[in-house]
């Protein structure tokens, strides 16, 4: 489901320094190791981890629930039906976490398929 | 009422007059128009009510995509059930064809038809699922038998889906 274009949301006041070892592939197929590197990023470039949380709904059949999830976010059938049992038992399960922008993508599919899901802050 | 699969269509036949009305009706009862619970859980909030900023942009931008969404579906279906159209008298036994490649569109508006007509009586969890109530005496458990047998026909889609 294609989304038309919207300004960007989620800006937050967050200051992060990242360091690591980074490996890259070059085109001759060999490895080289890049000195580890510190990055200060800006607040606007970084994005606190948001979850994508399906609440129970009495209406949605529990095989249809089970589909949603399979084609939304790929799940194996037996990963699908727990979620999909998570919800039917517990009120709610949340399928997946990550950056804000394809969690809202996932939210707005779910939405298409009218299952009940909301996007969260992780806590 | 039979309903079996084919390579290209779901062929539901031996259609009574009251089964049939019943699918004739799912483009309608599918539409939350006026039925502010309706419109509320088809169009349900992406976030806590506390999230302003992506509630507001999510009712401009996504919301008219899903409203578009949802009512293409509703339309695939009304052109299917064109099939049923004709005198009273015609509706007696009549085969309905759906075909494979609508199968996404049906889901989509027996689901819509289901939560609005489920939303518009405000039934509970247990109402929900009991799906032996009989006879029906009443306009409300008429709505019920009538979430009941669309969702007998979602789950036989679903199958159909599956392989």
């Amino acid at each position: 489901m294609s989304r038309e274009p919207r300004r960007g949301v989620g800006c937050r006041a967050q200051s992060k320094e990242t360091e690591g070892t980074s490996h890259i592939l070059d085109e001759t197929g060999s490895v080289t190791t890049a000195e580890p590197t510190t990055e200060t990023r800006t607040e606007e470039d970084l994005d606190l981890p948001w979850q994508v949380v399906v609440h129970n709904d009495p209406v949605n059949l529990m095989s249809y629930v089970t589909m949603v999830f399979q084609r939304v976010f790929g799940y194996p059938r037996e990963k699908a039906e727990r979620h999909m049992l998570e919800v039917h038992h517990k009120g709610h399960s949340v399928l997946w976490a990550g950056m804000r922008e394809p969690a809202e993508l996932y939210v707005q599919q779910l939405h298409g398929y009218l299952l009940l899901a909301t996007l969260e802050k992780v806590s | 009422m039979e309903i079996c699969r084919h390579n290209d269509h779901i062929e539901i036949s031996e259609l009574d007059p009251f089964l049939a009305e019943l699918l004739r009706q799912i483009p309608a009862s599918a539409s939350s128009d006026g039925v502010p619970a309706a419109e509320q859980r088809l169009f349900s909030s992406p976030a806590n009510r506390k999230e302003t900023e992506l509630c507001a942009e999510w009712k401009v931008y996504v919301e008219p995509e899903l409203r578009r969404l949802f009512q293409s579906a509703t339309e695939t279906v009304a052109a299917d059930l064109e099939q049923l159209n004709g005198n009273e008298k015609s509706l007696a036994n009549r085969t309905l064809r759906i075909p494979a490649k609508h199968a996404d569109a049906w889901l989509s508006a027996l689901n819509q038809a289901r939560l609005v007509i489920a939303a518009k009586n405000n039934f509970t969890e247990s109402e929900l699922g009991d799906h032996f109530r009989s006879p029906i005496g009443s306009r409300r458990d008429l709505s019920l038998f009538q979430i009941n047998f669309y969702g007998f026909l979602q789950e036989f889609i679903l199958r159909d889906l599956d392989g």
